[in-house]
C-alpha cells in the first residue's frame, strides 16, 4: 500500500493495480472505456486522463492515462485539471456517433451516454458528415450496429483474447475501423453473449431482448441463479407485462464474475413459451380427456394420493425436492436420475468430503497454472468453467511478466511478451474439444483408457497411489509429461465429472489430487455435474439409493413426479411400463413432455423465474434464487403444491433434516428482513407506468402483488439497492447508469460485493488424509460400436432447449463417426444411419474420432442417448430423408471433415 | 367616546362605496364566459389532451423509446416497443390513464421526435372512469402537430426501409471495411 494525494485528498492504494482502478474503489467517478477489470489496460481511449505532478513545487504536472499508471509513493495526481482533456477526447469520440439514442437498445443503460454526461461534452459543435457502417448478421444472439461504435477495442480484447473466439476481428484502418466477422453469419463463440454486456455502447446488443425491448429502468428484478448447468451462475432476469424479457450477469466474484455463457443469457425463453402448463388439469382415468383443475381442486386431488411414490429432479429446487421427500416419506422418496448418474453425485460429494482437495471455485480455475481435462466436455456441459480454464492458460505469460516486474493489468504489453507461450493445458476426451486450441496436448481416448492415464498419473507423482497395467507406449510418454507438468505447478487443477458416465474417471481425478496434496497445499478439483441442483438431489439421497431404476419396481401404483420428463432419463419402454403399471401419475412442471402428457393430474408450476428456492452448484455451492415475477394465479411454485408451510420453513426444516444443509438458512436474510421498514425492492426507482399498464383491464389500481417469500417486494417503493445492498439485483449509481457501475458495490474495484451473498458451500473440505481409490475395471459392452455421449450447450439441456433463440442453434439427434467407419458403412453425404432399435438419424464425420466408437447426441430431438445400450450396431438407413431441424452447420467443431459440411438442411 | 363614532362612521362609508362599486358594474363587460356556448380562447401552446403524431411521411412518429413513460410524474403512460419489417420502431401499444394524468407536459419535452404533444383541448370529461383510459388508437393522429418538418428517422443513423446507411442527414456513404485505403 502507499499514498497518493488525489486532488488534495490523500487516499491509501495498492501499488500493483493501476491508479484508474484505486481512485474508482475511492469513489471518485474517473471515465473509462477500454479497461475492464477482467481484461486489464491497453490505454486505447483515452478517456481516463488525470494530471501527474512530478513533485511538490510542480505546478503544471503532466498527461497521463490513469489506467497505465502505477500509483507512486507520495505522489500528487488531480482529475480535475484534466478535465478539458477528456470533454475534448470525447467530443472527438462522439463526432460520428449516430444520432439513435430513442432506437438504441442501450439507451439508458450506455456507458457511453454516462462518460459523455460526466465528460461535460452535452452539445455537439460538429456539423461535418458522419462516417456509417454497414451492419452484418451476427447469427439469432447478437444485433449488430456498427455506425454506433467507438473503436474502444473491448469487443475484440474479449471475444478474441479473454474468450477465444477465432471468427472476429478488427477490419479496415484509422476511423474507417470495423469490428465484425470477415463474412456474415453467426458468431461462434458460446460467449458471444458477453459482448452486449462489455460494449460500452448499443453496437453488440442482445437480439431476444430486442424483440420485445424495453428500457432497463422498467425491469421488474430480483437476484436469480443461472438454472441451466451446474456452475450457477448469478443472473439477474428481467420481467414486464408478466413476460420474462432477458438475463445479464450478475456480478458474484466467487462464481461467474463478469461473465456468463450464451446459454444462461439467451436460453430462458421456455419461460414465455407455448408449451407452458399455465393450468392445473386432471382426469379420472389415461383414456379420458383432461379437464380443468382449479388451484384447489389440484392441490387436493394431489394431497389426497396417498402411499404415493415421490420422483425428485435435478433441475427442481432443493426445496421443491425436500417437500416432496416429506410429503411421501423418505422411504418413498426416489431420485429422478438413474442408479448410474446418483451413484456418480454420490461418489462426487464423498470425494469432496473425504480426500485431501480444493474444490475449485471459477476463480481458482482462473488461477490455475496446470490443469488436466479427464474425459469432460466442458465447454458443452459446463461452459463457464470452460472459460476460466482459456484464462489459466495465460498464467504462464504473467509469470513472466512478473519477473520482469510488470503489473499484471498491463494487458497489452503481457500479451506481447507471452506470445504462444501458454501455462500446461491437458485434455483427455474421446473427441476434440473446443478448448482444444489453447491445450499443450489432446489425448484422444475412451473413458476407460482416460481413467487409466489418470490412475497411471497419480501413481506416477505418489508412489503410494494404485497403480494399473496394460498402457501403451505414447500413453506412458503422455503419463509423464503430464505428472511433470502437474508437479511443476503452484496450482495444479483436475477437471471431470459425470460427462463420460464413468465412475473411474471421477475416480481417476480424485487420485490425481489427491497425489498432488501436500499437507496444506492442496490440489485443485473441479468435478461437474450435469444440472443445476444434481448435488443437491444427491445431498436428499444420502441415506438412500432409490434411484429411477427402483422407483419404475416399486409396488405402489400412484406416483408424484416432480419437475422431470422421465423419458429423458431412462430407456423409453421401462418408462413405458412404470407409467402403465401407474393408477395415478401427478406431475408437477412447467413445460409440457411426454410424462406430463401420461398422467391423470398435472400442476402448473413456476420456473426459476417465478418461484424462489435454493440450488446446489458442483462445487456445493448452495445459492438462493428469488422469484422475479409472480406469475397468473394457475401457477404456483412446486413447494407451494407439495407443502403447507411458507417456503422459508421448508428451508428451515431441510436445514434441519438433512445432513450439511444447515447452512442454507444463512442463504437469505431471513423472511422478515427490511430496510428501513420496507422490503427490498424489485423495481427501480425509475420504474414507469404504474398508473397505466394495467388500466386497460380496469382503471382502478389493484393492490401491488405480494410475495409470500418476503424479504423483496414486488413494488418501487423501499430503498433501492444502494452501495451496501444485501439483496443485490440491479447495479445502478446515480451517473452510472450501465453495468459498468458494478464497482461501486464491490469493497474495491474488481473486488467481492461489500455485503451480497456469495452463497455457501454445503461441503467445507477439511480432509488431510491422502486415501486413494482402487481402479475397477468396468466391463465394456459388446457390440460394434462403442457409445460415447455428445453434449451440445444449444439443445442438450430439457428447458433451454425450448427457447426460440436456441432452437435456430441447436440441431436434431445425430451421431458422429470416424471417415473409416463411414466407408465402412458405405454412407453417402445426404444418408441417414439407423441405429439399432432407435431410428434413423444423420450423421456427421469427425476426424477425431477413433475408429470402432460412435458419438451419440444427448438431449436432441429424435433420439434417446438413454435408450442406448454401451455398444450399438449402425446400418445404413434406406429410404431416409433429414429431418427438418436438423442443422449441421451449428455443430461447431474443429475436426468436422468435409463430408459432413454439405448437408445442411 | 369621539374614537367610536369615527369608527362607525367610516363602517357606513365604505359599505356605500361598495354598494356604489357593485352598482357600477352592471354596465361593465362580463369576466364569466358563457361555456360551453361560448368557448374560451385557449393558445397553441396550452397544455390540453394529448396526441400522438406523424411525421411529414405519414409515418408514426413515436419510436417506443419510452422516455415519456420515464419522465411521467404520476407513471400515466405505459408502451411496448416492437418493430416493422422496415426496422422502424414504433409502440405495439401506447396507454395513457388520463385519469391520472396532470397535463404536465413533462412527456411531450422529452419526447426526441416530438411525436406526443399536448394540445389546446381540454374538454375530456368523462361519466365513467374506465373511459379515460386511452390507447393509440384514441391519439394518433394523421398530421405533424405543431411541428412541421421534423422526421427523426432523417436525421437518425439507424437504417431502415427506404433509408439505407449513409442516406441520413450529414452522412457518408457506408465505409469499405476491406480497404486500407485514407
Amino acid at each position: 500500500m502507499v499514498k497518493i494525494t488525489v486532488d488534495g485528498k490523500v487516499l491509501e492504494v495498492d501499488e500493483n493495480n493501476n491508479l484508474l482502478e484505486e481512485v474508482l474503489s475511492h469513489g471518485e467517478d474517473l471515465p473509462y472505456f477500454c479497461w475492464h477489470p477482467s481484461m486489464g489496460s491497453v490505454g486505447s481511449c483515452r478517456q481516463c486522463a488525470v494530471i501527474e505532478y512530478a513533485d511538490d513545487e510542480d505546478t503544471r504536472g503532466r498527461l497521463n492515462m490513469a489506467c497505465m499508471t502505477s500509483p507512486r509513493d507520495g505522489a500528487r495526481y488531480s482529475i480535475e485539471k484534466a478535465a478539458q482533456f477528456r470533454a475534448q477526447a470525447i467530443e472527438s469520440i462522439m463526432i460520428n456517433h449516430p444520432h439513435d439514442c430513442p432506437v438504441c437498445e442501450e439507451g439508458g443503460e450506455c456507458h457511453l451516454q454516462d462518460m459523455t454526461v460526466m465528460s461535460g461534452h452535452n452539445y455537439r459543435r460538429y456539423d461535418g458528415k458522419k462516417k456509417t457502417h454497414t451492419n452484418q448478421y451476427l447469427g439469432p444472439f447478437i444485433g449488430h450496429e456498427m455506425n454506433r461504435c467507438i473503436t474502444c477495442y473491448r469487443c475484440v480484447r474479449y471475444y478474441k483474447d479473454y474468450a477465444g473466439g477465432t471468427d472476429f476481428g478488427p477490419q479496415a484502418s484509422h476511423d474507417n475501423t470495423y469490428f465484425g466477422r470477415w463474412q456474415e453469419g453467426p458468431l461462434e463463440s458460446e460467449f458471444s453473449g458477453n459482448l452486449a454486456e462489455v460494449c460500452p455502447t448499443g453496437v453488440f446488443t442482445d437480439k431476444p431482448f430486442s424483440k420485445h425491448y424495453v428500457r432497463k429502468w422498467d425491469l421488474q428484478t430480483a437476484p436469480s441463479i443461472c438454472a441451466s448447468c451446474s456452475v450457477g451462475c448469478n443472473t439477474n432476469p428481467g420481467e414486464r407485462y408478466g413476460t420474462l424479457r432477458r438475463v445479464v450477469n450478475r456480478f458474484n466474484d466467487e462464481v461467474n464474475g463478469y461473465f456468463i455463457c450464451d446459454r444462461g443469457r439467451f436460453g430462458t425463453g421456455y419461460v414465455n413459451s407455448d408449451e407452458r402448463i399455465i393450468v392445473s388439469m386432471t382426469r379420472d382415468s389415461r383414456d379420458d380427456n383432461p379437464v380443468l383443475a382449479s388451484p384447489e381442486e389440484a392441490r387436493t386431488s394431489l394431497h389426497s394420493m396417498m402411499g404415493a411414490i415421490g420422483i425428485g429432479s435435478p433441475r427442481a429446487s432443493l426445496e421443491a425436492n425436500f417437500a416432496l421427500r416429506e410429503l411421501v416419506g423418505p422411504d418413498n422418496f426416489y431420485a429422478g436420475v438413474s442408479s448410474a448418474e446418483l451413484g456418480m453425485y454420490k461418489q462426487i460429494l464423498d470425494i469432496y468430503r473425504t480426500k485431501p482437495v480444493k474444490v475449485a471455485r471459477i476463480k481458482d480455475i482462473e488461477a490455475s497454472d496446470a490443469v488436466v481435462i479427464l474425459g469432460e466436455d466442458v465447454t458443452n456441459t459446463a461452459a463457464r468453467l470452460a472459460l476460466a480454464m482459456r484464462q489459466s492458460v495465460k498464467n504462464e505469460g504473467r509469470k513472466m511478466a512478473r519477473d520482469m516486474k510488470f503489473p499484471d493489468w498491463h494487458d497489452a504489453a503481457i500479451r506481447q511478451l507471452a506470445m504462444d507461450c501458454k501455462s500446461p493445458l491437458f485434455i483427455l476426451s474421446p473427441y476434440a474439444t473446443r478448448l482444444d486450441d489453447v491445450a499443450a496436448q489432446v489425448h484422444i481416448a475412451s473413458a476407460e483408457e482416460s481413467a487409466k492415464i489418470g490412475y497411471a498419473i497419480a501413481t506416477a507423482i505418489d508412489g503410494n497411489a494404485p497403480g494399473v497395467t496394460g498402457l501403451s507406449k505414447e500413453s506412458q510418454a503422455l503419463v509423464k509429461t503430464i505428472a511433470e507438468a502437474l508437479k511443476g505447478a503452484e496450482q495444479p487443477l483436475i477437471v471431470s465429472g459425470t460427462g463420460s458416465m464413468s465412475p473411474a474417471l471421477i475416480n481417476a481425478a480424485a487420485n490425481i489430487a489427491t497425489a498432488l496434496s501436500d499437507g496444506e497445499k492442496k490440489a485443485n478439483l473441479a468435478l461437474v455435474v450435469p444440472e443445476a441442483n444434481s448435488l443437491g438431489l444427491a445431498m436428499l439421497m444420502e441415506e438412500s439409493d432409490r434411484a429411477l431404476e427402483q422407483a419404475f419396481a416399486c409396488e405402489e401404483t400412484h406416483a408424484i413426479v416432480l419437475e422431470n420428463d422421465l423419458y429423458r432419463r431412462a430407456p423409453s419402454a421401462d418408462v413405458d411400463a412404470f407409467i402403465n403399471k401407474m393408477e395415478g401419475l401427478a406431475v408437477l412442471d412447467s413445460m409440457k413432455h411426454k410424462t406430463g402428457e401420461a398422467a391423470n393430474l398435472v400442476l402448473a408450476s413456476g420456473t426459476f423465474a417465478e418461484t424462489s428456492g435454493t440450488f446446489v452448484n458442483y462445487e456445493t455451492r448452495a445459492q438462493h434464487f428469488y422469484s422475479v415475477f409472480k406469475p397468473v394465479d394457475s401457477i404456483q411454485s412446486s413447494v407451494k403444491w407439495l407443502s403447507d408451510k411458507p417456503l422459508a420453513e421448508v428451508t428451515a426444516d431441510c436445514a434441519k433434516e438433512i445432513e450439511g444443509c444447515a447452512a442454507i438458512v444463512g442463504l437469505t436474510p431471513g423472511a422478515d428482513f427490511t430496510v428501513a421498514g420496507m422490503r427490498v425492492p424489485r423495481q427501480q426507482h425509475r420504474y414507469s407506468g404504474r398508473t397505466a399498464m394495467r388500466a386497460d383491464v380496469d382503471v382502478h389500481e389493484p393492490k401491488q402483488e405480494q410475495d409470500e417469500d418476503g424479504i423483496m417486494s414486488y413494488s418501487m417503493e423501499g430503498v433501492p439497492a444502494t452501495r451496501d445492498s444485501t439483496v443485490f439485483n440491479t447495479a445502478w449509481s446515480g451517473g452510472w447508469n450501465s453495468n459498468q457501475s458494478v464497482f461501486k458495490f464491490q469493497s474495491h474495484t474488481g473486488g467481492p460485493l461489500k455485503q451480497a451473498g456469495h452463497g455457501i458451500c454445503l461441503i467445507e473440505n477439511i480432509a488431510s488424509e491422502k486415501t486413494y481409490n482402487e481402479f475397477e475395471k468396468a466391463e465394456s459392452a459388446k457390440g460394434d460400436y462403442q457409445v460415447f455421449p455428445l453434449y451440445h450447450l444449444f439443445g442438450s439441456d430439457e428447458l433451454t432447449a425450448k427457447t426460440p433463440a436456441i432452437q435456430e442453434k441447436a440441431t436434431s439427434g445425430y451421431i458422429a463417426l470416424n471417415e473409416a467407419d463411414v466407408a465402412k458403412l458405405g454412407l453417402q453425404a445426404s444418408d441417414g444411419v439407423a441405429v439399432e432399435n432407435n431410428g434413423s438419424v444423420p450423421y456427421i464425420v469427425r476426424s477425431s474420432i477413433q475408429p470402432g466408437t460412435v458419438g451419440v447426441s444427448v438431449g436432441l430431438e429424435g433420439l434417446n442417448f438413454r435408450n442406448l445400450p454401451g455398444a450399438v450396431s449402425l446400418q445404413k438407413a434406406e429410404g431416409w430423408t433429414s429431418p427438418g431441424s436438423w442443422n449441421a452447420a451449428n455443430i461447431i467443431i474443429s475436426d468436422k471433415s468435409v463430408a459432413a459440411e454439405g448437408e445442411t438442411a | 367616546m369621539l374614537k367610536g363614532l369615527v369608527h362607525q362612521v367610516k363602517i357606513i362609508w365604505t359599505q356605500i362605496v361598495s354598494l356604489w362599486l357593485v352598482f357600477l358594474h352592471l354596465f361593465h363587460k362580463a369576466d364569466t364566459v358563457e361555456y360551453p356556448e361560448v368557448k374560451p380562447h385557449t393558445f397553441p401552446r396550452w397544455r390540453g389532451r394529448i396526441i400522438l403524431t406523424r411525421d411529414p411521411d405519414g409515418e408514426e412518429r413515436c419510436v417506443a423509446c419510452n422516455l415519456c413513460a420515464v419522465a411521467c410524474p404520476v407513471d400515466c403512460i405505459a408502451l411496448q416497443k416492437t418493430e416493422d419489417e422496415d426496422g422502424r420502431w414504433y409502440p405495439e401499444f401506447f396507454r395513457i390513464n388520463f385519469s391520472r394524468c396532470i397535463m404536465c407536459g413533462f412527456c411531450e419535452e422529452a419526447c426526441p421526435t416530438h411525436a406526443i404533444q399536448l394540445t389546446p383541448d381540454f374538454e375530456m370529461a368523462e361519466y365513467v372512469r374506465q373511459d379515460m383510459v386511452w390507447e393509440k388508437e384514441h391519439m394518433l393522429i394523421d398530421g405533424t402537430g405543431k411541428y412541421h418538418d421534423y422526421n427523426f428517422y432523417r436525421v437518425a443513423g439507424k437504417a431502415i426501409g427506404g433509408k439505407d446507411k449513409g442516406e441520413a442527414r450529414n452522412e457518408l456513404p457506408p465505409t469499405d471495411r476491406r480497404s486500407l485505403l485514407p
